[in-house]
């Protein structure tokens, strides 16, 4: 028996805002029925960007409900700017707390709310896909990892697994991600370290892509060239086999820019030049 | 929150302790605590109320013999003595076959004996949940030390065919010996260890009315095993600790009237099991049987209510004052649904809305009826929330 608060109770008991807007503004979805649960938001959103109205559908368990339905209460009337502030751990908080093995269900609502704004401003185009899967079980990515690590603070495999649900399932994916904690808390630590001067950077930067981010893509018929550095942002070009392949964004994010980042960071943005 | 549960039907989890058993019991914790193992005859109260306590165990299992039972603290107890006790006393031989189903209490143990050097082969079920007979064949060799297989399924209710598989397993290789997991079967079919030909089976008192806390092991006359529990020379040296008398005469009791009681398991239990299940299955349009329909114990269904979900089920039926159980990833803890039904094929759909209903000779038509009446409510509310709106639609429209 889950220890359940009365406020957890109250809300999937008598869930709130259930249902469809037809005419929604912005539809969010989070998790998947072979996943266990799944949530849809729908949003009306009028024209000083205040949430009107929102209702919710949700296919889960007491606390998932509960974490939907409270949802809905915690953004109709309120503006776009105050929405696009809530976290999972408001949601969680607001339901009084949830059992720890519980918390991604605050997770599942907060990326469905997430999903729904993304699509409000995109226009329903979807986003490139620029996220590495590291849990293929309950499909879960790097940066959905790293953001909840960011948020509550989480310092433990466990912990990511409660809140995630990564690596609760056949348990593959535990050791990547207890590479993604053990990247953010070292990195972090690096970043107290003195800064490199500019030119510091660029010979670094040079070096990493000359003799070890070049040779792997050439393995692949494939090639990369430095065309500029601003600040934190690098300048390059793919070239060979790997221009215009569609795993170019994947190749650029989790490789080059994850091995540069290794070494000198996490303000490190890779940037590809088309032409 | 109500404590009070008005109508248990989670008896594959635990039973209450029938009023028969308590009345054995209770003299033996406020009266008669002598050591069992003590000369004067004060201890020899507590020898001989285990010795009957013995006897009606090896009557209920079918032994030859009541140097064949070994008391143990639990099922998982019993299953541990049996499955180290064969693998220790020939270490010579390393493969071990077992089943996709068993209960998590013997599968983690193959999962850590493996990590320590054991060859486990586990064996497929159908969607049906019958076991894979043919892989069964091929998987013995040799170097076969035992094969681990279940009576009766907790979550199913399903039967394995122990003769046959016995029959199976001993034609390829002699040498092999068959433990059977019997949790779920006691009380529920009759057990008969010697027209089985089962080396060695374990029962737990919980799940046929007696306490928590006492189990059973039988193993065959010239199977050796070591024992796991070494200290004192109690249980022929099988199981060290003095005797916890008061639940062995627990167990003895909760044995005979569990006997008793088959006809009426088969009969009336079966009854009322058959209500629920063809009442639910006929009312609620998104309810789809999750089990067998021939070949399973009569006391338990699984029932798979689609595009809903287990826990929410559950905590719905719970303030109905019903209790029941699932199969669903969120009641666990852990993430993963149930290994039985994602080992039979049963489609995700159905799989997160398993539900559970377990029953004991101790529950009423008045009860069932009640939870008959109910679950269409509960499922349509539950329904309504769910975003797979058109896939009910569509299932709505097919029941119809």
């Amino acid at each position: 028996m889950w220890d359940y608060t009365e406020e957890v109770m109250e809300h999937y008991r008598n869930p709130r805002n259930v249902g469809k807007i037809d005419d929604a503004d912005a539809i969010g979805e989070a998790g998947s029925l072979a996943c266990g649960d799944a949530l849809k938001i729908y949003l009306k959103i009028d024209k000083n960007n205040i949430v009107t109205d929102a209702k919710f559908q949700t296919f889960g368990c007491g606390s998932a409900v509960a974490s939907s339905s409270i949802l809905t209460e915690m953004i109709i009337g309120k503006p776009l700017d105050e929405v696009k502030k809530i976290t999972n751990k408001d949601i969680a908080d607001k339901l009084g707390g949830l059992p720890p093995e519980k918390m991604h269900c605050s997770v599942m609502g907060h990326e469905a709310l997430e999903n729904a704004l993304e699509n409000f401003t995109t226009g329903g185009k979807t986003k490139a896909v620029k996220d590495k899967m590291v849990c293929t079980c309950f499909s879960v990515t790097e940066h959905q990892i790293l953001s909840a690590i960011k948020e509550n603070k989480l310092k433990t495999l466990e912990e990511v697994t409660n809140y995630t649900k990564a690596g609760g399932a056949c348990g593959h994916c535990k050791d990547n991600i207890q590479a993604i904690l053990d990247k953010h808390y070292h990195i972090k630590h690096e970043e107290e370290k003195p800064k490199l001067t500019q030119t510091q950077k660029i010979i670094k930067i040079n070096n990493i892509i000359e003799n070890q981010i070049s040779p792997e893509l050439r393995k692949d018929g494939g090639d990369i060239e430095l065309i500029d550095i601003d600040g934190d942002n690098v300048y390059v070009k793919l070239r060979g086999s790997c221009a215009g392949c569609k795993n170019s964004t994947l190749t650029l994010k989790s490789f080059v820019e994850s091995t540069l980042r290794e070494t000198l960071g996490n303000e490190i943005e890779v940037i590809e030049v088309q032409k | 929150m109500k404590d009070r549960c008005i109508v248990y039907l989670d008896n594959n989890a635990t039973t209450k302790i029938d009023k028969l058993v308590l009345d054995e019991m209770l003299p033996y914790l406020e009266k008669y605590y002598g050591n069992a193992s003590s000369i004067y005859s004060f201890g020899g109260v507590s020898a001989k109320a285990i010795a009957t306590a013995r006897e009606q165990v090896r009557d209920f299992v079918g032994a030859k013999d009541t140097k064949e039972i070994i008391f143990t603290a639990s099922g998982s107890e019993a299953a541990n003595t049996a499955i180290r006790g064969v693998l220790s006393s020939d270490k010579t031989k390393k493969h071990i076959i077992t089943t996709k189903v068993e209960h998590p209490c013997v599968l983690n143990l193959y999962q850590t004996l493996e990590k320590q050097g054991y060859k486990v082969d586990y064996i497929g079920v159908n969607s049906n949940g019958e076991l894979d007979l043919d892989a069964l064949e091929n998987a013995v060799s040799e170097d076969t030390a035992l094969v681990s297989a279940m009576w009766a399924n907790n979550e199913t209710g399903v039967i394995f065919p122990i003769k046959q598989i016995s029959e199976i397993v001993k034609s390829k290789n002699q040498d092999t010996k068959l433990f059977v997991d019997a949790v779920q079967a006691a009380g529920k079919i009759p057990m008969d260890v010697e027209e089985n030909g089962i080396d060695l089976l374990a029962i737990s008192g919980h799940k046929f009315h007696a306490p928590k806390g006492i189990g059973a092991l039988y193993v065959k006359s010239g199977t050796s095993i070591s024992p796991l529990i070494i200290g004192g020379h109690q249980e022929r040296g099988k199981r060290a600790g003095t005797e916890n008398v008061p639940y062995i005469v627990g167990i003895g009791k909760a044995a005979e009237l569990a006997k008793e009681g088959l006809e009426y398991e088969a009969t009336e239990v079966k009854r009322l099991r058959d209500k629920l299940e063809t009442s639910i299955l006929k009312t609620v349009f998104n309810a789809r049987l999750n089990t067998s329909l021939v070949n399973r114990v009569p006391n338990t269904t699984n029932i798979g209510f689609e595009y809903v979900e287990g826990e929410l089920i559950l905590l719905h039926l719970s303030d109905m004052g019903i209790c029941a159980s699932s199969g669903s990833a969120c009641t666990s803890g852990s993430l993963e649904p149930s290994h039985v039904l994602k080992a039979m094929g049963i489609p995700f759909t159905a799989l997160h809305g398993s539900t559970r209903f377990s029953l004991s000779r101790f529950t009423t038509e008045k009860e069932i009826d009640y939870v008959i009446n109910i679950m269409p409510r509960i499922i349509d509310k539950l329904t309504a929330i769910s975003p797979f709106q058109d896939e009910l639609a569509q299932l709505r429209k097919h029941k119809a």
